[in-house]
């Protein structure tokens, strides 16, 4: 059965806890307004912040069907909403055919028949489900173009998609709808306007360290200190790509799983791969630019030991 | 929460006045906030409650924040206005007149300096121009005969009756493109795939035999991103290319519009208002550059840091307007100009020095950007402009440059 939905900004926060996200409270707020107010959550950010993750532990904790609709360019009616079995609509005919079926009309029914209907995610994530409301992740939004975005304004205001041979399909229960994008493209204030929306930010020394032990619960808490240490400082340099959280989570466990007690300037240089993707910025950190970082957060957590 | 904006009346009492007042504040600060998000606001805050002043914010926030850069302004305004909303009151008062007139200065200022173009036509422009039927299209050549002898003149040296003329030709330039194949399909004669859907549909008919229905690729112009030099240098072509390219965001959808002198400027949305004279005023006022130094590498680095992934997205396009003369020897250009390069579907350099028959790749600029370019064209002439047009036809698409090839394999010799 699912579990019931927070019934306050609190438990909304205890609620991500559970299943593992550390949230800070704004995130928590606007969560718990889209989910009480059932209105869609736009969450906008860099990539590996912890977007899609929200959807994923969101359908976790409340114990409800996920239903991911990953976009891409070209994404269309017949790949996100539905399409019909024209293969089998075929072998129907032919039956048909061999029987002697003469009313067009009962032929017609019986080939535009919800027998014959593939569903996709959009589709799907109307129809009743026996645990509640489905989450419906609708991930990477800005990957599609404007005419898919156009059609979803429709979808998300009024929850129901109509198909022209069978009618309008209303949906059960309103889904909880989560929007991510990475903003590689602007996507139209109409949209945005029907949602909540979050701009989803790295998150500050204190809740990645919190995150760290959460997630990478191998990683001792001197090594977690000077990942997030070394991480953050990371972010303040002009870099093509700055590493996100999942970046931080995937070095502490390479790190960790490398025995890895302490932090020195030749591990980083043979790791830095993990956490940064891009081969200018790589060139640019290794060596003493790494090095001179490591001396800075080395000395700040000396000055500063975490209470 | 202080106590002050919520008295624990209905929603529709002091609260909700209070939130009305304040979206109104953001209003005034240039977000774009409707009544409906107003009412949505205060359903989101009924829902919320009122415990913390910090879920208040964030509250408010999701309903009327749409952007990233949006954050500053609500930020800052929320601070303002619900510390002590009686003050504010106050000064929304005072600022109350002015929001209901049109509150932009130079808009009255371009208004007044157009009436007077009406009221005396003698000086600057021709009346008969008035009395000509407009003309809805031209596209690569200019017919009208004499704006012929302006084609040939180079910009730099005309005077300002012929600049008038010229701008109103560059106006009326519209640009093709060669259109790229989308993912999308529709319906044709000869397509190549099968329209499953259509041909059952279609065999319901009496006929009964099962007719193929076909599809094919449907095609759309790629984004443009104009990457426009303004700096001393350029002084004198900057506001034909201003002109060009407002003429061209007002044509076509998806065209992004920067500017760079030592810093980069992206004057995307002031260009889009559709008369010209507000368009380019919002433009320069945005501008802080104009004829400078030139810094282009430490531009192209910020664009490829900040823009290149929002904007070069679905097979762009780009033009890079400038002579390529940096102020800086060069230093890191050629690097930013072959991520540039590698970001988009075709880079397109446009260089007015090119004009000059014995034109060679001589500065550090010039040798670091050449390689990487797809076309090397000169603009600096009407006729340049159209030459350009053409070459972004489809058509001339694939013919390859060979004075451009020639520098190119000099260049990687070196």
């Amino acid at each position: 059965m699912s579990s019931a939905k927070p019934a306050s900004i609190d438990a909304t926060v205890e609620l991500l806890k559970n299943g593992e996200y550390i949230a800070d409270r704004s995130l928590a707020t606007v969560l718990y307004l889209a989910l009480k107010l059932g209105r869609p959550l736009f969450c906008e950010g860099e990539a590996g912040v912890g977007k899609t993750e929200i959807a994923k532990v969101l359908a976790a904790t409340l114990k409800r069907p996920l239903i991911r609709l990953q976009c891409y360019e070209g994404l269309d009616v017949s790949s996100a909403v539905y399409e019909w079995n024209y293969a089998r609509q075929m072998i129907e005919i032919r039956l048909a055919e061999a029987q002697g079926v003469q009313d067009r009309g009962q032929l017609e029914s019986d080939i535009f028949n919800e027998r014959f209907l593939i569903r996709r995610p959009l589709l799907q994530a109307l129809e009743p489900h026996a645990e509640g409301a489905p989450i419906l992740l609708i991930d990477e939004l800005d990957r599609t173009d404007e005419p898919f975005e156009a059609y979803l304004l429709e979808v998300l205001s009024d929850f129901q998609v109509t198909i022209p041979e069978l009618g309008t399909v209303k949906a059960a229960q309103t889904p909880i709808v989560i929007i991510t994008s990475n903003r590689t493209r602007e996507i139209h204030d109409a949209l945005k306007r029907r949602c909540f929306y979050h701009w989803v930010d790295y998150p500050d020394l204190k809740r990645e360290l919190e995150i760290l032990k959460v997630k990478a619960p191998g990683a001792s808490e001197r090594l977690s200190r000077q990942v997030v240490g070394f991480v953050q400082e990371l972010r303040k340099v002009d870099l093509f790509k700055s590493p996100g959280v999942a970046e931080s989570i995937d070095w502490a466990t390479a790190l960790s799983e490398l025995d890895v007690l302490d932090l020195d300037p030749k591990t980083i240089n043979d790791t830095l791969g993990v956490l940064l993707k891009y081969q200018d910025d790589i060139q640019r950190m290794q060596g003493t630019e790494a090095a001179d970082i490591l001396r800075k957060v080395k000395a700040d957590i000396a000055a500063q030991p975490l209470g | 929460m202080d106590a002050q904006p919520g008295t624990g009346e209905s929603p529709s009492g002091r609260l909700a006045t209070n939130i009305v007042h304040f979206a109104r504040t953001l209003r005034t600060a240039g977000l774009r906030v409707g009544p409906g998000q107003i009412l949505r606001a205060i359903e989101a805050v009924e829902a919320a409650g009122l415990q913390k002043r910090d879920d208040f914010y964030w509250t408010l926030h999701s309903v009327f924040v749409n952007r990233r850069d949006q954050r500053e302004i609500f930020d800052q305004a929320f601070h303002v206005y619900w510390r002590n909303p009686r003050l504010l009151e106050k000064m929304m008062e005072m600022l109350l007149p002015s929001i209901d007139a049109p509150p932009d200065p130079d808009k009255s200022r371009e208004l007044s300096r157009r009436l007077q173009d009406a009221l005396s036509p003698g000086q600057g422009e021709a009346p008969k121009d008035k009395d000509e039927p407009p003309e809805v299209e031209v596209e690569a050549t200019f017919t009208v005969s004499d704006r012929e002898v302006l084609q040939h003149r180079d910009f730099e040296q005309m005077t300002q009756a012929e600049i008038d003329s010229a701008l109103r030709a560059i106006a009326r330039l519209r640009l093709p493109m060669p259109e790229r194949r989308t993912r999308r399909y529709r319906s044709s004669r000869r397509g190549a795939k099968i329209d499953f859907r259509a041909s059952l549909r279609r065999a319901l008919r009496p006929e009964g035999l099962i007719e193929l229905r076909r599809r094919e690729p449907r095609r759309r112009p790629p984004p443009l991103v104009i990457l426009c030099d303004i700096s001393g240098s350029m002084a004198r072509y900057s506001r034909m290319f201003l002109h060009f390219m407002h003429a061209i965001t007002n044509d076509r959808d998806r065209v992004f519009c920067f500017t760079f002198g030592t810093r980069l400027n992206n004057v995307t949305r002031a260009l889009r208002y559709r008369d010209v004279d507000i368009a380019l005023a919002k433009a320069s006022a945005q501008v802080e550059d104009w004829s400078g130094g030139t810094r282009i590498g430490v531009a192209l680095h910020e664009f490829n840091n900040k823009w290149s992934r929002r904007v070069l997205g679905q097979g762009a396009v780009v033009l890079l307007i400038t002579d390529g003369l940096d102020r800086e020897g060069a230093a890191g250009l050629e690097e930013e100009m072959e991520r540039l390069h590698k970001s988009c579907s075709r880079l397109i350099w446009l260089n007015p020095l090119l004009r000059y028959g014995a034109y060679e790749p001589k500065s550090q600029g010039n040798k670091a950007m050449l390689p990487h370019v797809d076309e090397f064209r000169p603009v600096h002439n009407l006729e340049s402009l159209a030459g350009l047009i053409a070459a972004l036809d489809s058509h001339a698409q694939h013919r390859s440059d060979r004075r451009l090839t020639g520098w190119q394999t000099e260049l990687r010799k070196e």
